[in-house]
């Protein structure tokens, strides 16, 4: 029987559920010769700040036991070469779902770009980032507090007239908290979770192995939490979640659903595998029928 | 960029801490390097090609950490994972007549395919390569008999020249309209600030994706900020802020 990879979100038809997450996928266009982009659900774009920024100092990578810890710092071109440049290109090859991940310094600053993006006639979703580790005074700092969360979320949706995502950072003592308070100030849906803050030491030069001390750890290692944390949020909200944490397989991306996710975002197997979300969406038929499962759509939420 | 399953043909101590991989697969390998999955061992690394034919493609590694070291333990018939076609290399189409290359340690891997692509293309080829100790010295013979002038300089004395590569340049005093250079970052900054006339330094820098992507290894360059896996790792000279 032909499987339904198919979900829907927020009005939006998606082929299949597997986006890369954001700035795991450059710009879509970084990867466009290599593979058939259209295979992909949708494209979650780099995180864009109203000015380009260069980032942070490298070492940006550090390795980890089944992850991994990037500091990469919002390394953009800024939203207008975004729009004008990045999306329109982007959107020669590809047909499917494209993510504008938005981040900022202030609330006016995520006002603006998440405009900008919305008047985009290429993007068809806006993901505000507000939970980046790795830059100081923006991100995080509004994905910590449900009362700053809550603003940034009334000030994107003020402005747009595409479905607002908000996406969480698990870097808090309570994420419910914080996603219940996104969705009163109107958001539209949720992406969970983000990457947790860690670090690396170098013992033999006794110093950490990131040029910026800290950064933002993914990978399977976080699956469990993520799940979790998209289980509770899924279960106390009534708006989509995209789930996002540690997936590297087809049996992931179903346990995800299960948990709540109606869309999932594959992000650091990306970096070992470039090829991970066509190895994926190629290897889930083969696990729906193993395990019965018809159509995507039925299994989101059930546990 | 593809991704490939190789077969160890060879993976043995050729010089102190040095590891000569050979891998047979499909196909002739292009690309400046390779980035190869260690079993165990979440990210990949990424490795110069030092020689690539048909269906065998040859690198040299030293064991500096866990993943080099774990790497070391593979034997033949081991099968590994392999992204290839990445980076862009040295343009041995830059020099008109005379090219020299000057490699420090392991810089000379790389060196190596771009003096065979040098001669095919009818270049003369000067060679200079510096190692801390005899010891640390590889491919010597295979240079010495590709190239039209080799020096040789160990840190310590111990073969060729006592002292730094830019010791043994400054005696050899080549002929040269074009310069290639890889190795340590201090090795090819002395070696660029040293050398007049126009060249490039392939530079290397901790990696996430390898393809270009994931912009965790982008540099500031004078051209703008520039990824190493992807704009480079090979850069000109003067486009590197030391």
């Amino acid at each position: 029987m032909v499987k339904d990879l198919s979900v829907d979100l927020c009005g939006l038809h998606l082929s299949n559920p597997v986006i890369p997450a954001s700035g795991t996928f450059g710009f879509g266009l970084e990867l466009a010769g290599d593979m058939d982009l259209n295979v992909l659900g949708g494209i979650s774009l780099k995180g864009t700040t109203r000015e380009a920024r260069y980032g942070n100092p490298t070492p940006r990578i550090a390795e980890c036991q089944s992850g991994m810890i990037n500091s990469v710092g919002l390394q953009n071109p800024g939203i207008d070469a975004l729009v004008n440049e990045k999306v329109r290109a982007l959107r020669k090859v590809y047909g499917g779902t494209v993510i504008a991940n938005i981040s900022g310094f202030s609330v006016e600053e995520y006002r603006e770009c998440c405009a900008k993006a919305d008047a985009c006639g290429g993007i068809d979703l806006i993901e505000v980032n507000i939970s980046c580790p790795n830059v100081h005074g923006g991100g995080l700092a509004f994905g910590t507090s449900a009362r700053a969360a809550a603003e940034v979320t009334a000030a994107a949706k003020a402005v747009c007239h595409k479905p607002v995502f908000i996406k969480l950072s698990p870097n808090v003592t309570d994420i419910v908290e914080i996603a219940r308070a996104c969705q009163d100030a109107g958001a539209d849906g949720l992406t969970l979770v983000n990457t947790f803050l860690g670090m690396r030491i170098d013992i033999a030069r006794r110093q950490p192995v990131l040029a910026n001390t800290m950064g933002g750890f993914s990978g399977p290692a976080i699956f469990p939490i993520a799940l979790r944390m998209v289980y509770q949020v899924a279960h106390a909200c009534h708006i989509p979640v995209m789930g996002c944490g540690g997936i590297s397989s087809a049996r992931d991306v179903i346990e995800m659903m299960m948990a709540g996710a109606t869309a999932v975002q594959v992000g650091a197997e990306n970096i070992r595998n470039p090829y991970a979300c066509p190895d994926i969406i190629r290897e889930l038929p083969g696990v729906m029928e193993e395990l019965h499962i018809n159509s995507l759509k039925e299994i989101i939420g059930t546990v | 960029m593809k991704k490939h399953i190789y077969i160890i043909a060879e993976n043995r101590l050729v010089a102190a801490d040095t590891y000569r991989l050979v891998l047979t697969g499909d196909g002739k390998v292009d690309g400046e390097f390779v980035h190869l999955e260690v079993p165990g061992f979440y990210l990949r690394r990424p490795f110069s090609v030092c020689d690539a034919t048909e269906g065998r493609l040859t690198l040299l590694y030293k064991t500096v950490g866990e993943g080099t070291r774990a790497l070391a333990t593979l034997p033949e018939g081991t099968e590994v994972s392999a992204v290839t076609g990445l980076g862009k290399g040295f343009d041995a189409e830059a020099c008109r007549e005379k090219a020299l290359l000057v490699g420090g340690g392991l810089g000379a891997a790389p060196l190596y395919l771009l003096a065979k692509e040098l001669k095919a293309l009818g270049k003369q080829v000067t060679c200079v390569l510096g190692f801390n100790k005899e010891e640390e010295v590889v491919l010597e013979a295979e240079f010495r008999a590709l190239c039209n002038t080799f020096s040789l300089a160990t840190l310590d004395g111990s073969a060729g020249i006592k002292g730094f590569v830019t010791d043994a340049l400054r005696e050899l005093q080549p002929e040269y309209d074009y310069f290639y250079t890889c190795g340590p970052m201090v090795m090819m900054k002395a070696v660029c600030q040293m050398l007049e006339g126009p060249g490039e330094a392939s530079l290397e820098e901790r990696m996430g994706c390898g393809a270009g992507f994931c912009y965790g290894c982008s540099i500031p360059t004078a051209k703008g900020p520039r990824r190493v896996c992807k704009d480079g790792p090979v850069f000109k000279k003067e486009d590197i802020l030391w």
